[in-house]
């Protein structure tokens, strides 16, 4: 087990080595010269000169990508162009932001996504089914921005209830939370539903129904059990997409998180804070995977690891 | 069978239908037969002729939505079709209890098998935790599993098939059942464990007043542990005779065509001698006349026109065939 964490911690180190040559080199290939958009239209050619030596910009880019990876060893991921802020704090008063987002979103995934599917799946082709069914077309295919201003038109604006933007209190996490769950709990009941009615077709199934088993307790024990292991799979990459980031909501309900950071950051030819955004977003989305592995051991003895 | 005693289960005109996309399917169509305290009765037939479809009817283990069931399945004076669903419940697994045909797949994958056997136990014999997973560790050792008490904290994939089959025959026997369906329980495994779990059976039958209906389409399983024999085509029951008579003379030319069928023993296994000619019909588009007809070997004009119905010879005696007579 201890030699399994290992080595999978250790595996971390490649793929965030491939994220950053990849990136380093397709940033590089944008459209868009960042000295001359951070002097701005009006600066003249010293200045922009000036500015793209200071950012180390003259350099051929393996040098750079060199020099970065010298850097990152020593945990710096350099300074923000755009506020001269270093990047590491930049992100840091932006991800728990982002994790606190996230995380209300798949909580209340989970929460209504899972019984949903699970309702659906014991009553299947019943109106309780179709009405799920419907629901989740509706939560899977509605543009997030368009839902995000709905609601705040109705919640904020009409209502006055929540407040339309930023953070503070629980309040303002409500409208975000919603708008970013919308797509995940519709996803999460649908694929609840086809792993519950998949597992209630299973033989051991009917070998529980002929022991006299109570229902409630062979859908909970006997075929929810086994249904959750796909669905943890699904939970944990779509929690993994939502720490990137969620750009739409984050812009909508001006939300401070990585999502937005990251989108400023591109318009702003901010690569240092790109790079530092994403090696982040890398290295979550990495350790939630090896999270949910580690819970997929714990749920299926099947599976073992050495 | 023993003349004078009841019958613990008595199926009468039991017809099991499927509603499908297709139509309706009548998979189980007029099945009568009597179970008798401490027998075993082999039911056998070629795949697809509603023997599992028979068990689960009686247990009702089918999907209610999809199924309609119709006849009478009179169990210790109830007919477990009137039953509530309630108190249908309570019979399963304690009264009545099956082994099913698959061992690798009828097992819960992620409980440990002293859970699977233990939950039984504390349902229907109402034991505590404790006492439960005594009482199947003891049931591990009843189906001869070598060290019971590590069994039974293992999950089902670390047994092999014949392990998981004892599981599942202890599983069944725990709570003193009266009444046990087994499900073709060898056809999934190795034929040397195949012997080992017919003797198993064997072995555990001598000890117990439990009725056995033994569902396959192995017929020397039958000649080694059934006193009588059902025989069933196409939903229906074709030919019933106590084991020996059917063997020695079987009257229906369907129940002929099985003995045929029979691998010599130490012959070749994989090969069956005299196959009988011809397929199973589709259940959707069942012919006229007596369903086996168009595979005899001896139709006559009648038989595609009429289905015969039963003759009884005796209590235990009868076939439905036109040829079939009391002079016969
Ligand atoms: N749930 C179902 N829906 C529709 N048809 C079914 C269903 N279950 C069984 N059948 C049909 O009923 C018929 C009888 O099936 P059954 O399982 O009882 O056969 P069997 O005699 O047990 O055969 P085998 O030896 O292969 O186990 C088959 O034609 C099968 O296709
Ligand atoms: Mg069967």
């Amino acid at each position: 087990m201890i030699n399994f964490l290992l080595k999978r911690l250790l595996a971390i180190i490649p793929v965030l080595l491939g994220i950053t040559l990849l990136l380093f080199f397709m940033l590089r290939m944008l459209p868009g010269d960042p000295a001359q958009v951070l002097a701005g239209q009006m600066a003249s050619p010293q200045d922009v000169e000036m500015i793209r030596t200071q950012l180390g910009l003259d350099q051929p880019v393996y040098i750079q990508y060199a020099s970065f990876l010298n850097r990152l060893v020593h945990l710096d991921l350099g300074l923000s162009a755009r506020t001269q802020n270093p990047v590491i704090q930049e992100i840091w008063a932006r991800l728990p932001n982002t994790i606190l987002l996230s995380l209300c979103a798949i909580t209340m995934a989970c929460v209504f996504g899972i019984p949903a599917g699970i309702i659906a799946a014991v009553r299947p082709y019943s109106w309780v089914d179709y009405l799920v069914t419907i629901a989740s077309l509706f939560g899977i295919s509605m543009p997030v921005f368009w839902l995000g201003i709905m609601l705040m038109i109705v919640f904020s604006m009409t209502l006055q209830w929540l407040p339309a933007g930023g953070i503070g209190t629980w309040k303002h996490l409500i409208l975000p939370t919603v708008t970013l769950a919308s797509f995940v709990v519709a996803f999460i009941a649908r694929m609840t539903r086809s792993s519950m009615l998949e597992v209630l077709s299973q033989d051991y199934v009917t070998t529980a129904r002929s022991k006299g088993l109570k229902e409630n307790l062979i859908i909970i024990k006997h075929a929810l059990k086994n249904a959750l292991i796909p669905i943890i799979t699904v939970v944990g990459l779509q929690f993994g997409l939502l720490l990137g980031g969620a750009v739409l909501t984050e812009t909508v309900f001006a939300w401070p998180g990585l999502g937005r950071l990251i989108v400023d950051s591109i318009l702003a030819r901010d690569y240092a804070v790109i790079q530092g955004s994403i090696l982040i977003f890398g290295l979550l989305y990495t350790l939630v995977n090896l999270v949910v592995d580690l819970i997929y051991a714990f749920v299926d003895p099947r599976i073992r690891y050495e | 069978m023993k003349a004078g005693m009841a019958p613990l289960l008595s199926i009468v005109g039991l017809k099991t239908s499927f509603h499908t996309l297709d139509g309706t399917i009548t998979a189980v169509n007029g099945v009568d037969f009597d179970v008798y305290p401490g027998e075993t009765l082999g039911l056998v037939g070629e795949s697809g002729c509603g023997k599992s479809v028979t068990a689960l009817s009686v247990l009702r283990l089918l999907n209610p939505s999809m199924t309609t069931i119709h006849g009478q399945v009179n169990f210790d004076g109830k007919n477990l079709l009137s039953l509530d669903p309630e108190e249908m419940r309570m019979i399963r697994g304690g009264t009545i209890s099956m082994i099913f045909q698959e061992p690798m797949t009828s097992l819960n994958p992620i409980l440990t098998v002293g859970e699977q056997i233990s939950e039984s136990l504390r349902l229907h014999e109402k034991l505590g935790r404790k006492k439960a997973w005594e009482k199947a560790i003891q049931m591990l050792e009843i189906v001869q599993i070598p060290s019971p008490e590590l069994r039974v904290g293992e999950y089902p994939h670390k047994l092999s098939g014949g392990m998981r089959q004892r599981v599942m025959i202890a599983m069944a026997l725990s709570c003193n059942p009266r009444l046990i369906f087994a499900d073709e329980p060898t056809t999934a495994l190795d034929v040397t464990i195949q012997a080992q779990i017919i003797r198993l059976l064997e072995h555990l039958k001598k000890g117990s007043n439990t009725s056995i209906v033994l569902i396959t389409h192995d017929l020397g399983v039958v000649a080694q542990m059934a006193s009588r024999v059902v025989v069933m085509y196409a939903g229906r029951v074709v030919e019933e005779a106590p084991v020996v008579e059917l063997f020695h003379d079987a009257r229906h030319p369907y129940t002929k065509g099985l003995l045929k069928s029979v691998p010599v023993l130490g012959g070749d296994k994989k090969t069956r001698l005299n196959e009988i000619p011809g397929i199973v019909p589709n259940l959707l588009h069942m012919p006229k006349g007596c369903s086996f007809h168009p595979r005899c070997s001896m139709t006559m004009d009648i038989c595609k026109k009429e289905s015969p119905s039963m003759i009884h010879f005796n209590k235990n005696r009868r076939v439905a065939c036109w040829l079939a007579t009391d002079d016969f």
